[in-house]
């Protein structure tokens, strides 16, 4: 199993708009939107996150995203009431909910554990700088590559990047930027015909290259 | 006058009563600087209280009847007084314990009210929100002779610290997107907070 998330909302809408959209990423990850009050107005509901809670953990740990002020103060609310060993494992990210749930299923669908799944979500918050944020210097192997895919760099290929990358035992940059932050991927702004470069440094850094090289060489399965 | 059970089921009745005839400008209140539910929200929430109240045991302790407005507001009221007024309602009664009256114990009541709010919404004085009333009613009881004073004092309190949230920039809450625009208006946890103490006094 993975950890699991919980989107809650003032609006039943944009829950449920987030679960489906951060899921077309996390086909095995349980993302469970608590959105509105109880009757479908407006606003939080404390059952609906208490429920949400219990829904999302499959023992792994949850993840909470939240929008506007009070429905922090709702999931914090159902986390203190719940009993010692389930709320141990709930973390409430201080993240946007939308670019946080997307961040955080990615994460949990490559097998993260809850504080790094929490960490994708809260690196949410700085991703309108990602591209500024870090000079990574490539100290090992390096590619570089053109994009060929439609879409470039964006949500769906960015996804299969960063779970391609967890899967070796290195640390990859793509263009300077940690490649295990989808949020910093997309932050690059990557179209077709770009080019990147593929850098690796750890245990699996040539193994962890090439095979980011042929996944952006077929076009990430696109056309 | 004890601060018995009984004490507590008037109050908490009468606190019913008035956010239902004030709802409306709760909410007019809130609608100047916030989402405009304060009103209708408080008034869902003390309803389900009314109604549950009449199913608790005659016998309940005032620490089983604040318990459980507590966990009523915190699962029907639906925006941020919810959580709030929910977990000031909880560690009141964690305060008031198993005991038969609040009388010797008001203060530390109301602070551990107090003191919940503070510790889930983390807004401090000056940030234009209910802890403008409560801390300053929280001081106010804590000097009284008595726990009537205390009531009374707090109530005042309350009511002038309400009073003193319309200048105030917002610094937590819906209204802090509004910035100076905010100035001029009532914060309506504030008067909400003032309205609870005003029904305890009187209760």
């Amino acid at each position: 199993m993975s950890v699991g998330l919980v989107v809650v909302s003032h609006s039943a809408q944009i829950a449920a708009g987030i679960v489906e959209l951060a899921g077309q990423m996390a086909d095995d990850v349980a993302i469970v939107a608590a959105g509105g009050t109880d009757d479908g107005g407006i606003g939080t509901s404390f059952d609906l996150v208490t429920a949400g809670l219990e829904a999302a953990d499959s023992g792994d740990g949850v993840v909470v995203l939240c929008d506007l002020g009070s429905a922090v103060l709702t999931a914090e609310t159902a986390l203190d009431l719940l009993d010692d060993d389930a709320r141990a494992r709930v973390r409430v990210a201080d993240a946007p909910i939308v670019e946080g749930a997307v961040a955080a299923a990615v994460a949990a669908q490559a097998g993260d554990v809850l504080e790094a799944v929490l960490s994708a979500a809260e690196t949410a918050r700085g991703s309108a700088h990602a591209d500024a944020a870090e000079p990574g210097v490539p100290a090992g192997p390096s590619r570089t590559l053109t994009l060929v895919n439609a879409s470039g760099l964006h949500a769906r290929p960015a996804a299969e990047l960063v779970q391609l990358i967890a899967t070796f035992d290195a640390t990859v940059l793509v263009n300077g930027v940690d490649a295990r932050s989808m949020l910093r991927i997309l932050g690059l702004g990557l179209d077709r015909g770009a080019t990147i470069e593929v850098s690796a440094t750890g245990a699996q850094a040539r193994e962890a290259v090439e095979a980011v090289a042929a996944l952006v060489e077929r076009g990430f399965g696109e056309s | 006058m004890a601060l018995d059970a009984d004490w507590t089921r008037r109050w908490i009745e009468l606190v019913a009563d008035r956010v239902a005839e004030r709802k409306a400008e709760l909410s007019h209140l809130d609608r100047d600087i916030g989402d405009g539910d304060h009103g209708e929200n408080l008034d869902r929430g003390f309803t389900a209280v009314r109604s549950r109240l009449a199913d608790l045991d005659a016998d309940a302790t005032p620490g089983a009847i604040l318990k459980l407005v507590a966990t009523t507001l915190i699962s029907t009221v639906g925006g941020a007084s919810g959580p709030l007024y929910g977990t000031a309602f909880l560690k009141a009664s964690m305060a008031a314990g198993d005991a038969e009256t609040l009388d010797d114990r008001l203060a530390d009541v109301l602070a551990a009210a107090r003191d919940g709010i503070v510790a889930r919404g983390k807004a401090e004085v000056g940030d234009k929100t209910m802890v403008d009333a409560w801390t300053p009613a929280v001081d106010a009881a804590a000097a009284a002779p008595d726990a009537v004073a205390a009531l009374a004092a707090a109530a005042d309190a309350a009511e002038a610290g309400a009073a003193a949230t319309e200048p105030l920039v917002a610094r937590k809450g819906r209204a802090s997107y509004l910035g100076e625009r905010a100035m001029g208006h009532r914060d309506p946890g504030s008067e909400s907070t003032a309205l609870i103490l005003r029904a305890a006094a009187e209760a």
